[in-house]
Protein backbone atom coordinates (compact mmCIF):
# COMPACT_ATOMS: atom_id res chain seq x y z
CA UNK A 1 0.00 0.00 0.00
CA UNK A 2 0.68 3.89 -0.73
CA UNK A 3 1.22 6.00 2.29
CA UNK A 4 1.93 9.28 1.24
CA UNK A 5 3.19 11.87 4.05
CA UNK A 6 2.70 15.57 3.91
CA UNK A 7 2.45 18.52 6.52
CA UNK A 8 2.03 21.56 4.65
CA UNK A 9 4.68 23.75 6.39
CA UNK A 10 8.08 22.46 6.23
CA UNK A 11 10.68 21.55 8.91
CA UNK A 12 7.52 19.48 10.86
CA UNK A 13 9.35 16.26 10.10
CA UNK A 14 8.15 14.86 7.04
CA UNK A 15 11.19 13.36 5.86
CA UNK A 16 12.17 12.46 9.79
CA UNK A 17 8.48 10.33 10.01
CA UNK A 18 9.07 8.78 6.16
CA UNK A 19 12.11 7.03 6.43
CA UNK A 20 11.66 5.83 9.96
CA UNK A 21 8.36 4.34 8.53
CA UNK A 22 9.94 3.06 5.75
CA UNK A 23 12.73 1.14 8.41
CA UNK A 24 10.59 0.01 10.35
CA UNK A 25 8.57 -1.93 7.95
CA UNK A 26 10.11 -5.06 5.95
CA UNK A 27 11.13 -4.79 2.56
CA UNK A 28 9.34 -1.16 2.09
CA UNK A 29 10.30 1.36 -0.60
CA UNK A 30 11.00 4.63 0.42
CA UNK A 31 9.68 6.95 -2.86
CA UNK A 32 11.05 10.86 -2.07
CA UNK A 33 9.36 13.31 -4.12
CA UNK A 34 10.69 16.10 -2.10
CA UNK A 35 12.75 16.68 -5.39
CA UNK A 36 13.60 20.33 -4.51
CA UNK A 37 15.71 19.13 -1.21
CA UNK A 38 15.83 15.03 -1.59
CA UNK A 39 16.93 14.55 1.86
CA UNK A 40 15.85 11.13 3.00
CA UNK A 41 19.18 9.65 1.14
CA UNK A 42 21.06 11.75 3.63
CA UNK A 43 19.59 9.15 5.94
CA UNK A 44 18.93 5.81 3.84
CA UNK A 45 22.84 6.15 2.66
CA UNK A 46 21.42 4.05 0.03
CA UNK A 47 23.80 2.13 -2.52
CA UNK A 48 22.81 3.49 -5.95
CA UNK A 49 21.87 0.82 -8.73
CA UNK A 50 20.50 2.26 -11.16
CA UNK A 51 19.95 6.72 -12.48
CA UNK A 52 17.31 7.66 -14.45
CA UNK A 53 17.65 11.10 -16.16
CA UNK A 54 14.02 13.17 -16.16
CA UNK A 55 13.06 14.93 -19.46
CA UNK A 56 10.23 17.28 -20.24
CA UNK A 57 9.20 18.01 -23.59
CA UNK A 58 9.68 21.93 -24.98
CA UNK A 59 9.12 23.14 -28.29
CA UNK A 60 11.31 24.01 -30.67
CA UNK A 61 9.95 26.47 -33.77
CA UNK A 62 11.30 25.96 -37.46
CA UNK A 63 11.82 29.54 -38.50
CA UNK A 64 11.61 29.11 -42.34
CA UNK A 65 8.06 27.16 -42.12
CA UNK A 66 6.75 30.13 -39.59
CA UNK A 67 4.36 32.10 -40.84
CA UNK A 68 4.33 34.64 -37.86
CA UNK A 69 1.14 34.11 -37.34
CA UNK A 70 1.14 33.82 -33.64
CA UNK A 71 -0.91 31.41 -32.69
CA UNK A 72 1.08 29.98 -30.46
CA UNK A 73 2.22 33.12 -28.72
CA UNK A 74 -1.47 33.50 -28.15
CA UNK A 75 -2.34 30.11 -26.82
CA UNK A 76 0.37 29.68 -24.30
CA UNK A 77 -1.22 30.59 -20.86
CA UNK A 78 2.10 30.36 -19.53
CA UNK A 79 3.57 32.65 -21.76
CA UNK A 80 6.14 30.66 -22.04
CA UNK A 81 6.22 32.49 -26.09
CA UNK A 82 6.83 35.61 -27.73
CA UNK A 83 7.12 36.63 -31.34
CA UNK A 84 10.07 39.22 -31.90
CA UNK A 85 12.01 40.19 -34.73
CA UNK A 86 10.09 38.33 -37.27
CA UNK A 87 10.83 34.78 -34.60
CA UNK A 88 9.04 32.97 -32.31
CA UNK A 89 11.22 32.76 -28.66
CA UNK A 90 10.78 30.35 -26.47
CA UNK A 91 11.34 30.34 -23.23
CA UNK A 92 11.65 26.91 -21.67
CA UNK A 93 11.86 27.37 -18.05
CA UNK A 94 7.82 28.87 -18.19
CA UNK A 95 7.35 26.00 -20.44
CA UNK A 96 4.84 23.86 -18.63
CA UNK A 97 5.45 20.83 -21.44
CA UNK A 98 1.64 20.97 -22.20
CA UNK A 99 2.18 20.49 -25.97
CA UNK A 100 -0.19 22.15 -27.20
CA UNK A 101 1.88 24.79 -29.16
CA UNK A 102 2.57 22.27 -31.83
CA UNK A 103 -1.40 21.48 -31.97
CA UNK A 104 -2.45 25.16 -32.72
CA UNK A 105 0.43 25.87 -35.19
CA UNK A 106 -1.12 25.82 -38.72
CA UNK A 107 2.17 25.13 -40.96
CA UNK A 108 3.63 22.31 -38.93
CA UNK A 109 6.77 24.67 -37.89
CA UNK A 110 6.39 23.31 -34.17
CA UNK A 111 8.40 20.56 -32.90
CA UNK A 112 9.12 19.58 -29.54
CA UNK A 113 12.69 18.36 -28.04
CA UNK A 114 13.84 16.26 -24.88
CA UNK A 115 14.98 18.98 -22.05
CA UNK A 116 16.65 17.20 -18.90
CA UNK A 117 15.12 18.63 -15.89
CA UNK A 118 16.22 16.35 -12.82
CA UNK A 119 17.40 12.78 -11.89
CA UNK A 120 16.08 9.73 -10.40
CA UNK A 121 18.02 7.39 -8.47
CA UNK A 122 17.84 4.00 -7.23
CA UNK A 123 19.13 1.96 -4.29
CA UNK A 124 18.90 -0.14 -1.17
CA UNK A 125 19.46 0.78 2.60
CA UNK A 126 19.53 -2.52 4.13
CA UNK A 127 16.30 -4.18 2.86
CA UNK A 128 14.36 -1.18 1.95
CA UNK A 129 14.32 0.03 -1.54
CA UNK A 130 15.14 4.02 -1.89
CA UNK A 131 14.06 5.77 -5.07
CA UNK A 132 15.31 9.64 -4.70
CA UNK A 133 13.69 12.34 -7.37
CA UNK A 134 16.08 14.98 -7.53
CA UNK A 135 15.42 18.48 -9.44
CA UNK A 136 17.99 20.30 -11.18
CA UNK A 137 18.72 23.93 -10.03
CA UNK A 138 16.71 26.42 -11.38
CA UNK A 139 13.50 24.66 -12.94
CA UNK A 140 10.30 25.26 -12.48
CA UNK A 141 8.36 22.40 -11.78
CA UNK A 142 8.96 18.87 -10.36
CA UNK A 143 5.59 17.56 -11.34
CA UNK A 144 7.43 15.43 -13.97
CA UNK A 145 10.57 14.07 -11.59
CA UNK A 146 7.29 12.95 -9.15
CA UNK A 147 5.61 11.26 -11.51
CA UNK A 148 8.78 9.47 -12.77
CA UNK A 149 9.61 8.51 -9.02
CA UNK A 150 6.24 7.28 -8.17
CA UNK A 151 6.21 4.38 -11.38
CA UNK A 152 8.72 2.48 -8.59
CA UNK A 153 5.45 2.18 -6.12
CA UNK A 154 4.85 -1.20 -5.34
CA UNK A 155 1.78 -2.54 -6.44
CA UNK A 156 1.48 -4.76 -4.21
CA UNK A 157 -1.21 -4.48 -1.18
CA UNK A 158 1.34 -6.07 1.22
CA UNK A 159 4.18 -4.25 0.79
CA UNK A 160 4.37 -0.68 2.22
CA UNK A 161 5.43 2.36 -0.12
CA UNK A 162 6.37 5.34 1.72
CA UNK A 163 5.75 8.74 -0.35
CA UNK A 164 7.48 11.19 0.83
CA UNK A 165 5.65 14.89 -0.09
CA UNK A 166 7.13 18.32 -0.72
CA UNK A 167 6.02 21.11 1.80
CA UNK A 168 2.90 22.82 1.11
CA UNK A 169 -0.23 22.09 -0.58
CA UNK A 170 0.36 23.12 -4.51
CA UNK A 171 0.61 21.22 -7.70
CA UNK A 172 3.99 18.91 -6.71
CA UNK A 173 1.98 17.71 -3.47
CA UNK A 174 -0.88 16.54 -5.62
CA UNK A 175 0.95 14.82 -7.45
CA UNK A 176 2.35 12.44 -4.87
CA UNK A 177 -0.76 12.04 -3.06
CA UNK A 178 -2.96 11.03 -6.27
CA UNK A 179 -1.71 7.62 -6.23
CA UNK A 180 -2.16 6.89 -2.27
CA UNK A 181 -4.14 4.90 -0.40
CA UNK A 182 -3.49 6.34 2.92
CA UNK A 183 -2.15 10.32 3.66
CA UNK A 184 -0.16 10.89 6.94
CA UNK A 185 -0.43 14.39 8.23
CA UNK A 186 2.59 15.36 10.10
CA UNK A 187 2.14 18.22 12.47
CA UNK A 188 3.84 20.18 15.58
CA UNK A 189 2.56 22.17 18.10
CA UNK A 190 3.29 25.40 16.93
CA UNK A 191 0.38 27.94 15.15
CA UNK A 192 2.21 28.12 11.70
CA UNK A 193 2.31 24.39 11.77
CA UNK A 194 -1.68 24.09 12.62
CA UNK A 195 -2.27 26.71 9.91
CA UNK A 196 -0.98 24.51 7.27
CA UNK A 197 -2.12 21.37 8.34
CA UNK A 198 -5.60 22.89 7.88
CA UNK A 199 -4.68 23.63 3.79
CA UNK A 200 -3.36 19.91 3.39
CA UNK A 201 -6.33 18.45 5.29
CA UNK A 202 -8.80 20.46 2.48
CA UNK A 203 -6.45 19.20 -0.10
CA UNK A 204 -6.50 15.30 1.49
CA UNK A 205 -10.35 15.75 1.34
CA UNK A 206 -10.18 17.39 -2.09
CA UNK A 207 -8.70 14.16 -3.03
CA UNK A 208 -11.36 12.00 -1.00
CA UNK A 209 -8.20 10.17 0.52
CA UNK A 210 -7.77 8.40 4.05
CA UNK A 211 -6.18 10.32 5.93
CA UNK A 212 -5.38 10.51 9.56
CA UNK A 213 -2.17 13.29 11.60
CA UNK A 214 1.22 12.81 13.31
CA UNK A 215 1.73 14.47 15.71
CA UNK A 216 5.83 15.37 15.90
CA UNK A 217 7.61 17.79 18.69
CA UNK A 218 4.65 17.00 21.12
CA UNK A 219 5.43 18.88 24.13
CA UNK A 220 3.12 18.30 27.41
CA UNK A 221 2.42 22.17 27.64
CA UNK A 222 0.99 23.24 24.06
CA UNK A 223 -2.08 21.37 22.65
CA UNK A 224 -2.39 23.59 19.30
CA UNK A 225 -2.56 20.51 17.15
CA UNK A 226 -4.78 18.21 18.95
CA UNK A 227 -7.38 21.03 19.86
CA UNK A 228 -7.61 21.32 15.98
CA UNK A 229 -8.03 17.64 15.32
CA UNK A 230 -10.76 17.57 17.85
CA UNK A 231 -12.61 20.47 16.45
CA UNK A 232 -12.53 18.95 13.34
CA UNK A 233 -13.06 15.65 14.00
CA UNK A 234 -9.81 13.97 12.85
CA UNK A 235 -7.79 11.06 13.99
CA UNK A 236 -4.20 11.54 15.59
CA UNK A 237 -2.35 8.26 15.25
CA UNK A 238 0.35 8.74 17.26
CA UNK A 239 2.43 11.54 18.97
CA UNK A 240 6.46 11.69 18.61
CA UNK A 241 8.19 13.57 21.95
CA UNK A 242 10.13 16.27 21.68
CA UNK A 243 13.07 14.34 22.40
CA UNK A 244 16.80 15.61 22.40
CA UNK A 245 17.58 12.26 21.31
CA UNK A 246 15.60 11.98 17.94
CA UNK A 247 17.96 15.61 17.02
CA UNK A 248 20.98 14.26 17.84
CA UNK A 249 19.62 11.16 15.58
CA UNK A 250 18.53 13.64 13.32
CA UNK A 251 21.38 16.05 12.88
CA UNK A 252 24.26 13.06 12.83
CA UNK A 253 21.97 11.39 9.43
CA UNK A 254 21.02 8.29 11.54
CA UNK A 255 17.55 6.43 11.69
CA UNK A 256 16.30 6.61 15.13
CA UNK A 257 14.28 3.36 14.63
CA UNK A 258 17.39 1.53 13.89
CA UNK A 259 19.14 3.12 16.33
CA UNK A 260 16.78 2.40 19.65
CA UNK A 261 14.08 0.05 19.84
CA UNK A 262 11.79 2.21 21.55
CA UNK A 263 11.70 4.17 18.38
CA UNK A 264 11.20 1.49 16.67
CA UNK A 265 8.41 0.02 18.51
CA UNK A 266 6.96 3.19 18.06
CA UNK A 267 7.32 3.72 14.09
CA UNK A 268 5.75 -0.27 13.80
CA UNK A 269 2.98 0.80 15.93
CA UNK A 270 2.29 3.98 13.76
CA UNK A 271 2.18 1.78 10.77
CA UNK A 272 0.33 -1.25 12.05
CA UNK A 273 -2.32 1.70 12.81
CA UNK A 274 -2.42 3.00 9.40
CA UNK A 275 -2.81 -0.32 8.00
CA UNK A 276 -5.55 -0.78 9.93
CA UNK A 277 -7.01 2.38 9.03
CA UNK A 278 -6.90 2.14 5.13
CA UNK A 279 -8.56 -1.02 5.28
CA UNK A 280 -10.79 0.41 7.68
CA UNK A 281 -11.85 2.62 5.06
CA UNK A 282 -11.95 0.77 2.27
CA UNK A 283 -14.21 -1.80 3.81
CA UNK A 284 -16.14 1.12 4.92
CA UNK A 285 -16.23 2.82 1.29
CA UNK A 286 -17.57 -0.32 -0.03
CA UNK B 1 11.69 58.47 -31.78
CA UNK B 2 9.25 56.45 -29.49
CA UNK B 3 10.13 55.22 -25.97
CA UNK B 4 8.11 53.30 -22.98
CA UNK B 5 8.18 54.26 -19.41
CA UNK B 6 6.42 51.59 -17.01
CA UNK B 7 3.75 54.11 -14.81
CA UNK B 8 1.72 53.04 -12.18
CA UNK B 9 -1.52 54.37 -13.47
CA UNK B 10 -3.41 56.07 -17.00
CA UNK B 11 -3.42 59.93 -15.12
CA UNK B 12 -1.85 62.92 -16.44
CA UNK B 13 0.80 63.51 -13.43
CA UNK B 14 1.34 59.16 -13.12
CA UNK B 15 4.95 58.47 -11.98
CA UNK B 16 7.03 55.82 -12.59
CA UNK B 17 6.62 52.07 -11.38
CA UNK B 18 9.24 49.91 -10.01
CA UNK B 19 7.97 46.76 -11.17
CA UNK B 20 8.48 46.30 -15.01
CA UNK B 21 6.89 43.37 -16.11
CA UNK B 22 3.67 43.89 -13.63
CA UNK B 23 3.51 47.66 -14.33
CA UNK B 24 0.12 48.64 -14.28
CA UNK B 25 0.47 50.69 -17.47
CA UNK B 26 2.91 51.95 -19.91
CA UNK B 27 3.68 55.31 -21.25
CA UNK B 28 4.56 55.56 -24.97
CA UNK B 29 6.11 58.89 -25.77
CA UNK B 30 7.23 60.31 -28.98
CA UNK B 31 10.16 62.31 -28.20
CA UNK B 32 10.00 63.92 -31.75
CA UNK B 33 6.39 64.83 -31.64
CA UNK B 34 4.99 65.27 -28.02
CA UNK B 35 3.32 62.70 -28.61
CA UNK B 36 1.72 60.54 -25.62
CA UNK B 37 -0.52 57.60 -25.09
CA UNK B 38 -0.69 54.77 -22.47
CA UNK B 39 -1.16 51.02 -23.11
CA UNK B 40 -2.35 48.79 -20.51
CA UNK B 41 -0.29 46.10 -19.53
CA UNK B 42 -3.15 43.61 -18.15
CA UNK B 43 -1.11 40.77 -17.02
CA UNK B 44 -0.04 43.31 -14.27
CA UNK B 45 -3.60 42.15 -12.59
CA UNK B 46 -3.63 38.25 -13.26
CA UNK B 47 -1.48 35.64 -10.74
CA UNK B 48 -0.25 33.93 -14.05
CA UNK B 49 3.40 33.48 -14.57
CA UNK B 50 5.74 34.98 -17.33
CA UNK B 51 4.67 38.49 -16.79
CA UNK B 52 7.80 39.66 -18.09
CA UNK B 53 7.76 37.92 -21.74
CA UNK B 54 4.14 39.81 -21.92
CA UNK B 55 4.98 43.28 -21.03
CA UNK B 56 8.05 42.49 -22.80
CA UNK B 57 6.15 41.51 -25.85
CA UNK B 58 3.65 44.92 -25.26
CA UNK B 59 6.07 46.97 -25.37
CA UNK B 60 7.69 45.27 -28.79
CA UNK B 61 4.81 45.24 -30.83
CA UNK B 62 4.09 49.12 -29.93
CA UNK B 63 7.03 49.95 -31.38
CA UNK B 64 9.40 52.12 -29.16
CA UNK B 65 13.08 51.83 -29.87
CA UNK B 66 13.54 52.76 -25.70
CA UNK B 67 12.91 51.99 -22.63
CA UNK B 68 13.00 54.20 -19.93
CA UNK B 69 12.81 51.93 -16.44
CA UNK B 70 14.53 51.79 -12.93
CA UNK B 71 14.54 47.79 -12.97
CA UNK B 72 14.11 44.87 -15.41
CA UNK B 73 13.61 41.14 -14.84
CA UNK B 74 15.67 38.89 -17.29
CA UNK B 75 12.56 37.17 -19.34
CA UNK B 76 11.19 41.05 -20.20
CA UNK B 77 14.96 42.19 -21.12
CA UNK B 78 15.44 38.97 -23.30
CA UNK B 79 12.13 39.64 -25.63
CA UNK B 80 13.11 43.63 -25.11
CA UNK B 81 16.89 43.14 -26.29
CA UNK B 82 16.06 40.85 -28.99
CA UNK B 83 13.78 43.10 -31.02
CA UNK B 84 17.21 45.22 -30.47
CA UNK B 85 15.48 47.78 -28.23
CA UNK B 86 18.05 49.57 -25.77
CA UNK B 87 16.83 49.12 -21.68
CA UNK B 88 17.71 52.85 -20.18
CA UNK B 89 18.30 52.83 -16.19
CA UNK B 90 15.99 55.56 -14.34
CA UNK B 91 16.45 57.30 -10.73
CA UNK B 92 13.17 58.61 -8.83
CA UNK B 93 9.38 58.28 -10.12
CA UNK B 94 9.17 61.55 -12.05
CA UNK B 95 8.51 60.53 -15.68
CA UNK B 96 8.98 64.16 -16.65
CA UNK B 97 12.82 64.43 -15.20
CA UNK B 98 13.39 60.91 -16.86
CA UNK B 99 12.33 62.02 -20.09
CA UNK B 100 14.55 64.91 -19.69
CA UNK B 101 17.12 63.61 -18.63
CA UNK B 102 16.74 60.83 -21.72
CA UNK B 103 17.00 63.16 -24.24
CA UNK B 104 19.64 64.98 -22.61
CA UNK B 105 22.02 62.03 -23.46
CA UNK B 106 22.04 61.42 -19.52
CA UNK B 107 20.35 57.59 -19.13
CA UNK B 108 23.00 54.97 -18.51
CA UNK B 109 22.04 51.87 -20.28
CA UNK B 110 20.36 49.37 -17.48
CA UNK B 111 23.14 46.72 -16.61
CA UNK B 112 21.98 45.17 -13.86
CA UNK B 113 19.07 42.57 -15.67
CA UNK B 114 17.64 40.69 -12.01
CA UNK B 115 16.50 37.63 -12.19
CA UNK B 116 12.84 38.60 -11.70
CA UNK B 117 11.04 38.38 -8.68
CA UNK B 118 8.69 34.80 -10.34
CA UNK B 119 5.78 33.35 -8.70
CA UNK B 120 5.02 37.59 -7.41
CA UNK B 121 8.02 37.36 -5.68
CA UNK B 122 6.97 34.02 -3.37
CA UNK B 123 8.29 30.88 -3.68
Amino acid sequence: MNIAVLSGKGGTGKTFVSVNLAAAAAGSRYLDCDVEEPNGRLFFKPVITKQETVCVKVPVVDHVQCTGCRRCVDFCRFNALAYISGQVLVFTQLCHSCGGCPLVCPTGAISEEDKVIGTVEMGKSEDTTVVTGIMDPGEESGVAIIDQVLRHASNKSTEATIIDCPPGSSCTVMEGIKDADYCLLVAEPTLLSVHNLGMVWELVKTFNKPFGVVINKAVDNVHVVEDFCATHNINVLAKIPFDFKLADFCAKGLIACREDPAYLELFSGLLRCIVEEAQHETTANN
Amino acid sequence: MKIAIPVVDNSEHTTISSAFGRAPYFLIYDTNTGEKHFVENQVARSSEGGAGVVAGQLIVDSGVKAVLTPQCGANAASVITAAGIKIYKTEGDSVKDAVAQFQAGKLAALKDIHKGFHHRGGI
